[in-house]
């Protein structure tokens, strides 16, 4: 298997397929050390200081230092001042990884079961735009999306658009922009999902005079889920907290939490800043755990 | 009738997938031709001019291939170690039989499901209440990116490691391999393309990390700092370059692994 072959199986692959064979003893956990270590050390120490952070007294500062004082108001002052931009940011995420549900799942299907030869061709096709700097590919959108530029003529003439109607630093675009960098996360996941699933399924399916539609919807979607799940998961989390896409797209209207947090810790603000950052930690979590509960998926980790 | 909406179905959804493709390379083909640009003013951001001035002039903009310099050093450096320790866990979580297994897949994974902002703050937080904060740089933005780069490569190689039968390496053992050369000889070069696709992953993870890396970096420039510096003050065309540049390497790389491995198929 080729180098592109392998990017997208790992996400809802791997987890415990031949788990019943292994070596007991020592090794595995010396293998394992120096990988948890880090992993403890910068990521599980980490979050306990952000939630601890989160709780300290607001009134010091970084050159005073904070005092810990449990101050929960943090979360009711900061969730009050806040609460628009971490409504947008769930809003424009979800719709965003709408967006990418309906661009990618037609692309992971075609790759899965009509590309042919071309199968690697356009796996390689999905991951490449990742190789142009994020930032100057989301900068290429202000470009296109431009005042002066094709789309925005195009859609002026066909009066989609007022005469001086724009797309760039607006919702749409900020949607636009998140949707396209986060697409190819869905659809790798969709396509590792739909890639085992058995075509003769579908043919015993057609056998039995289901019509096209209801063989998908009965077949291919529900054994899709699994990619559909994770997809989802790696498309909606990272959109919710970004905030490049925002700033370069958008205007001062369409701040997302990500934006609001940066800034309050560049003014040294850091309980507020910990305090947004827990929150929305948390609002993901809850909004994973129903999600992943209702499309029941447990094989995701 | 019927065939023919058969054909319609069948290339329906290729035509639908291939247009799809069509609009996500269509950012790079800008990327490419703003590459050539010969920008009018600072403040638009629109194709003025045909020029190979870019090109020839590449590190013109001030201080932006230090910062590339900069993420190249970072991003190989977090490739080679979040490669290595996420390669040995894989091993552990696939070959190995532990206590906490499935706490340890759940461990690797959360990262993953951490939205950037969250991760840098939180790094932030522990570098500052450490008292470290006046180290902010180079190895704070290479601690970060070793641990988000981390839990794509163990993910990566142990889908291609679960793959494997196991059975090849007990083979190897029963011919009286002992377990370093059942390791080089049979598990490393089956499961090779595997942690070449998690390292490439992880150093273009690392290479077009902002947010994470812009929490953590103290004085520190990296490439896609520059980028979002430049932005705000008018974007130099040569930023197009360096991402026309980064795609076509990245694009050689990927080609010549298929190739490598169509041979070694052959």
């Amino acid at each position: 298997m080729s180098a592109a072959g392998n990017l997208p199986v790992g996400l809802v692959d791997a987890p415990t397929a031949r788990s019943q064979g292994g070596r007991r003893g020592l090794a595995g956990y010396l293998l394992l050390l120096p990988g948890a270590l880090w992993l403890l050390l910068f990521f599980v120490v980490p979050t306990v200081t952000l939630v601890a952070t989160s709780l300290y007294d607001p009134s010091g500062s970084l050159q005073t230092g904070y005092a810990m004082t449990g101050h929960w108001q943090n979360y009711v002052d900061s969730i009050r001042d806040y609460l628009p931009q971490i409504v947008r940011s769930l809003l424009y995420a979800l719709t965003a990884t709408v967006v990418c549900i309906i661009l990618g799942y037609p692309l992971a299907y075609a790759i899965a079961f009509k590309a042919g030869r071309w199968k690697n061709l356009m796996l390689v096709a999905v991951i490449a735009p990742f190789f142009t700097s994020f930032l100057v590919r989301t900068l290429s959108w202000q470009y296109l999306l431009g005042d002066n530029e094709v789309l925005v003529s195009v859609l002026r003439a066909l009066h989609v658009l007022g005469p001086d109607g724009h797309l760039l630093a607006t919702p749409f675009a900020v949607v636009t922009g998140l949707s396209y960098n986060f697409l190819p996360f869905m659809v790798l996941p969709l396509y590792a999902s739909l890639e085992k699933v058995d075509p003769r399924l579908i043919e015993a399916g057609a056998d039995l005079y289901a019509a096209p539609f209801t063989a998908f919807r009965k077949i291919t979607l529900p054994l899709s889920m699994p990619g559909l799940v994770a997809g989802t998961l790696l498309t909606f989390i990272p959109a919710a907290g970004d905030y490049i896409n925002s700033e370069l797209l958008g205007n001062p209207q369409t701040r997302m939490i990500g934006n609001e947090i940066q800034d309050l810790f560049g003014a040294g603000d850091y309980p507020t800043a910990a305090a947004l950052s827990v929150s929305l930690m948390a609002a993901i979590v809850l909004l994973v755990f129903f999600y992943v509960r209702r499309a029941g998926t447990e094989e995701l980790v | 009738m019927s065939r023919g909406r058969r054909w319609l179905g069948d290339h329906l959804i290729l035509a639908i997938g291939l247009l799809v493709l069509v609009y996500m390379f269509t950012p790079v083909f800008v990327v490419m031709l703003m590459s050539f640009n010969d920008p009018a003013s600072r403040n638009s951001y629109s194709f003025d001019g045909f020029t190979l001035d870019n090109w020839r002039n590449i590190c013109g903009p001030f201080q932006m291939c230090e910062s590339l310099t900069t993420s190249l050093q970072i991003g190989l450096l977090a490739t080679v170690s979040a490669t290595l320790l996420g390669t040995l866990m894989a091993f552990a979580m696939v070959r190995h039989r532990f206590r906490g297994r499935s706490a340890a897949n759940l461990f690797v994974f959360l990262p993953m499901a951490t939205p950037e902002i969250v991760m840098g703050s939180s790094l932030l937080a522990l570098f500052v209440n450490a008292g470290v904060a006046g180290i902010l740089g180079f190895w704070t933005i290479f601690i970060a990116h070793v641990l988000f780069c981390l839990s794509f490569v163990v993910v990566t190689v142990k889908a291609r490691l679960a793959g494997l039968d196991p059975r090849l390496e007990e083979a190897a053992m029963d011919l009286y391999a002992d377990l370093w050369q059942t390791f080089w000889r049979v598990s490393f070069p089956l499961v090779f393309p595997g942690i070449l696709a998690a390292a490439l992953l992880s150093f273009s993870l690392s290479f077009d990390d902002f947010i994470i890396t812009n929490l953590n970096a103290g004085q520190e420039v990296t490439f896609p700092m520059f980028v979002w510096g430049a932005a705000q003050r008018g974007i130099p065309p040569q930023i197009n370059v360096i991402g026309t540049i980064m795609f076509l390497v990245a694009m050689g790389v990927v080609l010549a692994g298929e190739l490598g491995s169509r041979r070694r198929r052959a």
